[in-house]
């Protein structure tokens, strides 16, 4: 049975480590800001999911795990608001001309 | 594994550190600093030191870096002839030099084993009512530190105040700090203002009650409680405090007092400055550390939203929010 746990925790982290891994990268790589917030976006919702799942398991209590899915809809929250400030920002930016990065 | 792990973390925090003194313009270099700050603090949690890790996050990154990025927007309007020269930042780089390599012979020159009052903390912690040590320390055995760091942000807030330019025909210390941001907030910005403003609050409770028996306590406490008002002032669900106003001037002095006050009164129940009395330790505790959460959070919001601007109080009229 832990066994299995652990094996799933594993998994988990791995696709996780997939999502943040092509976040990261996409951020670094992609042309204009609002591609780029969609590469970081994926990494801190997705990304975090799946390392939050795979947790889970290893809570070992349900307090424990109950906190670490608020903790991952907290975070869902705010990177949601940052990436709409940052793109209205960005869009602004390029209106005015001033969009260089 | 986890040396390969903490050896990445140093190189990481040299390069970040790097970064800061090494960018284009102050934006980057505050940006850097802030992303110093938090691997700084992910440096506290591998050395186990989950309070200072805590209170690197949100006082030397958070908070800081948000007083730094309005300095750098200042700075960037500011006339050339204003800004550091040459003979400034040498200057400022020998005496960092100097600081470093002090501190390094410092931390190389410590005996082994290292001096340690670990022991005697463990020994006489039940006395103080409480369950977490470093909240005991900061509090009880060495309540006068934490007296003076209550009192460092009431002397960097005064720092600020007198450092901005006198106004003319309007009192010193009078009008309203200019906005955080010039853009309106969006949707989302205020969005998430309603939805985390009860949750940060929350939050601020539970570290303040929490730093008894766990890592947290008035100083994370107070950094949320601060992050929360920015956060309305941002939203511009919250109008810009006047300086002036005598509530402000309460709530910034509660926490140093009520310290100040406490270990007064440790003369006539204990018999010594910041002696508590016997029996009643943690109520006591709990007021002051309570007085001192709220004033950490303004003050920390103050530091943020920097001296009233001359143009938001000397017009006549001006928009409120």
């Amino acid at each position: 049975m832990s066994l299995a746990a652990d094996i799933f925790t594993v998994l988990c982290l791995l696709a996780g480590l997939v999502f943040f891994a092509a976040g990261s990268i996409g951020l670094i790589r992609l042309p204009d800001p609002l591609s780029r917030l969609h590469g970081l976006t994926k990494a801190d919702n997705v990304g975090l999911f799946f390392v939050v799942l795979g947790l889970l398991p290893q809570a070992g209590s349900v307090l424990a795990a109950v906190k670490m899915l608020l903790i991952w809809l907290l975070l869902q929250v705010a990177a949601g608001t940052v990436a709409q400030i940052l793109a209205e920002y960005a869009q602004a930016l390029g209106r005015s001309g001033g969009g260089r990065r | 594994m986890s040396l390969f792990f903490d050896a990445a973390l140093i190189l990481l925090a040299i390069v970040v550190a790097l970064k800061v003194v090494t960018g284009r313009d102050p934006l980057t270099d505050v940006i850097a600093f802030i992303a110093y700050g938090i691997v700084l603090t992910l440096v506290w949690v591998r050395l186990a030191a989950v309070d200072v890790a805590l209170t690197e996050v949100a006082v030397g990154s958070g908070a800081t870096g948000l007083v730094l990025l309005r300095a750098a927007g200042a700075a960037a309007t500011a006339k050339q002839e204003a800004r550091p020269g040459r003979v400034t930042k040498g200057l400022a780089a020998l005496v960092s030099l100097v600081v470093f390599l002090l501190l390094a012979a410092a931390v190389l020159a410590w005996p082994k084993p290292q001096p340690s009052l670990a022991l005697a903390v463990a020994e006489h912690l039940p006395a103080t009512g409480l369950g977490n040590p470093i909240t005991g320390v900061l509090i009880v055995f060495r309540a006068l530190d934490t007296l003076l760091e209550t009192v460092v942000l009431l002397l960097a807030l005064v720092g600020i105040w007198a450092l901005a330019p006198d106004r003319t025909g309007a009192r010193a210390w009078s009008g309203t700090p200019a906005p955080l941001s010039g853009m309106t907030p969006s949707g989302a910005q205020v969005l998430l203002a309603q939805l985390l403003l009860p949750v940060g609050l929350l939050v601020t409770v539970y570290q303040f009650w929490a730093g008894a028996n766990v890592p947290a306590g008035a100083f994370q406490g107070g950094a949320v409680l601060g992050a929360m008002w920015v956060l309305l002032l941002l939203a511009r669900l919250a109008p810009l405090p006047r300086l002036e106003q005598p509530g402000l001037a309460v709530l910034v002095l509660a926490g140093p007092f009520a310290f100040l006050a406490t270990g007064l009164a440790g003369w006539v129940w204990a018999g010594g400055f910041l002696d508590y009395p016997e029996g009643i330790e943690k109520p006591v505790i709990i007021v002051v550390e309570a007085a001192i959460v709220v004033s950490i959070g303004v003050t920390l919001g103050l530091l943020v939203l920097g001296p009233a601007g001359p143009q938001a109080a000397d017009r006549p009229g001006a928009d409120a929010s």
